[in-house]
């Protein structure tokens, strides 16, 4: 199956400003989403994903700036003209339709022929397979189930664009790791240029093409998952994906001296002279050696992998490894850091 | 509570609330030299001054109560979506009413019905105007009430996003969703309706209450088989309009 006829268009946000008040709930968004691409927006609390996901479905106006779907500006259409699909993080089916009447919706008030619409919808609930609970009512299916009919819902009439807004906050751990797969399995049987807002971390880097890290109503840094993981922009980039640790360092020429003589790359965007190594807590491993400067201060088992809390000069410094390695390492016994030569980033101390 | 005090207090509850019913019911249905008829309820259907009460009071009920919902319904759901701001007002002077005596109304409308009058016909149906404010404050609160249970502001937005307009949204998707607030605001109505003797009367329309006050004077049975028909009917509204509450939830088509 896939968008007929129309092809997967793209979608790009030109310098968007939405003030409320005083607060700048987005302040400069620039972005660009290719057709077909599964882009998640990610970023704390408050940094302005919703209000950029409501705005490119028309549920809310910018301030100023522009967006561009296909090239066309689609500021002034109304959210009826969008063509949009939209999952919300709210259970948002209607309660007085069953599951099939739900995803038939949007396809009624396009005048499609009510065997036509039954087809089609079954089609959709079979793809997100809940085609046996076609004619429960909302209120009869899980919260899972509901988020699903939700997604068939916004896929059945072949939308240009796909907006999710956490759609899976609502539910629990397991079903949510199942869900998100899901959706990117449909999303990429369908081809639908995607966006996605979350501010799971985990979430963002399993389904995405591309994550747009975003802070205080910017873009920090849009790259793929590992690209965002390994060489992150910017502080706040390393810091927010993923765990890292802070290491003294001194940077001069691309390189960065830390932990007394190990030397390792320096990111772009690096400052020069002293500064902080921020470095993630698989790229140090730990050695037993009676000779070692650090010492294990605490073990936890987390199943494959350990993670090892160190003590080194005053300041502590955590490392993940597999659980199979940790297993000669002794609580308070003496080790020595060794920093895989990786990329990091040096920030200013 | 021992068993015993439960059932002393039902029956005083029963004696309370039925008491006055059966004696309606035997003083309605007494002959005057003794025995029993039913000529009075019989005069309900057959005088024609009551049956054509009767039958304008349901006719009013029935205006009062669509034309309520379509002035109601859509306001407050738009005011929900669109103006949240005015919510507030909106709801204070849907109030109002509750706050002015009947009588102080319709001193203050009696010169507008002049030109209702003029412009509608002399007709106990122009009342609806006047009671489609009466019922206002409690159609408002059971609407309010209800639109307070379903989240209204993501319905909506997941139908615009789907291509709805505006009023695809009210009328197909919040609507059917407001059954149970529908039902009550309708019912409290058509409750009030009924009941409502200061403004038909002083207006000089003849509705059911008017008449029966009337026929107190003259033939007081047929005044008291009318009331009593009257609780009875709207009763057996209640238990129907509640009924079907709770299966407003039935299959619709595609
Ligand atoms: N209607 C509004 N009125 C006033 N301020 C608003 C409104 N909507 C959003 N804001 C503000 O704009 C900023 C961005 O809000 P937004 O909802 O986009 O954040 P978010 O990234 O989606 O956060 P979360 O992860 O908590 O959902 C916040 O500071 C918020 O307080
Ligand atoms: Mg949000």
């Amino acid at each position: 199956m896939s968008t007929s006829g129309k092809g997967p268009v793209g979608v790009e946000f030109v310098d968007l400003h939405r003030h409320f008040g005083t607060v700048r709930g987005l302040d400069g968004l620039s972005l660009a989403i290719e057709p077909g691409e599964l882009v998640c927006l990610l970023g704390p609390s408050g940094c302005g994903k919703t209000t950029a996901l409501r705005i490119v479905a028309g549920l809310d106006h910018p301030t100023s700036g522009e967006v561009l779907v296909g090239g066309k500006d689609v500021t002034g259409v109304p959210t009826n003209k969008r063509d949009m699909g939209m999952v919300f993080q709210a259970y948002s089916l209607f309660p007085h339709l069953s599951a099939a009447d739900n995803v038939a919706f949007g396809l009624k008030l396009r005048g499609l022929g009510a065997r036509e619409r039954r087809k089609r919808a079954y089609e959709m609930l079979e793809l997100v397979g809940l085609s046996v609970h076609a004619d429960r009512y909302p209120h009869q299916l899980s919260g899972g189930q509901q988020q699903r009919v939700a997604l068939a819902r916004a896929l059945a009439f072949q939308p240009s664009v796909l907006l999710l807004d956490e759609p899976l906050s609502a539910l629990d751990a397991k079903v949510r790791v199942q869900l998100r797969d899901e959706i990117r399995r449909v999303q990429l049987e369908v081809g639908t240029t995607t966006l996605f807002v979350t501010h799971d971390q985990e979430e963002a880097l399993a389904i995405s093409d591309r994550v747009g890290v975003m802070n205080a109503g910017r873009l920090e840094q849009l790259a793929a998952p590992a690209e965002l993981y390994s060489s992150p922009a910017s502080q706040f980039v390393a810091e927010f994906v993923g765990l890292t640790n802070r290491v003294p360092a001194q940077a001069r020429d691309g390189r960065a001296i830390v932990l007394g003589d190990q030397e390792v790359p320096a990111l772009a965007g690096s400052v020069a002279g002293d500064g902080l190594a921020l470095i993630r807590p698989e790229a140090i491993a730990v050695e037993p050696d009676e000779q070692g400067t650090a010492t294990v201060t605490q073990l936890s088992f987390r199943g494959p992998i350990t993670q090892v809390h160190c003590e080194l000069g005053g300041s502590e410094l955590l490392v993940q490894m597999a659980s199979a390695e940790a297993q000669q390492l002794t609580l308070g016994g003496r080790v020595r850091l060794v920093i895989a030569p990786a990329p990091v980033l040096v920030v200013p101390a | 509570m021992k068993a015993w005090l439960r059932w002393l207090i039902l029956a005083l509850f029963a004696i309370y609330f039925f008491g006055p019913l059966l004696s309606m019911l035997d003083f309605s249905t007494k002959k005057n030299g003794g025995g029993r008829t039913g000529a009075a309820w019989k005069a309900l259907v057959t005088d024609e001054q009551v049956r054509h009460a009767i039958v304008q009071s349901l006719l009013l009920c029935v205006a009062t109560v669509v034309l309520m919902l379509v002035l109601l319904v859509p306001t407050m759901v738009w005011v929900r979506l669109r103006l949240p701001r005015l919510r507030r007002l909106i709801e204070f002077l849907c109030l109002l009413p509750l706050t002015i005596p009947a009588l102080v109304i319709v001193v203050g409308i009696n010169g507008v019905y002049a030109w209702v009058n003029y412009f509608f016909g002399y007709s106990p149906l122009v009342l609806t105007f006047a009671y489609v404010v009466l019922v206002l404050p409690y159609s408002y609160r059971a609407l309010d009430a209800s639109l307070s249970s379903i989240d209204v502001t993501t319905l909506a937005e997941a139908a615009r996003s789907l291509g709805a307009g505006w009023f695809t949204v009210i009328v197909r998707v919040v609507a059917p969703n407001l059954g149970a607030g529908i039902l009550s605001a309708a019912f409290i109505s058509v409750a009030l309706v009924l009941g409502e003797f200061t403004f038909a009367s002083l207006l000089n329309y003849q509705t059911l209450p008017v008449v029966i006050d009337l026929f107190g004077k003259s033939d007081s049975h047929v005044s008291v088989a009318a009331s009593l028909g009257t609780i009875v009917f709207a009763s057996l509204l209640l238990l129907l309009l509640s009924f079907a509450g709770r299966r407003s939830r039935g299959p619709k088509g595609v």
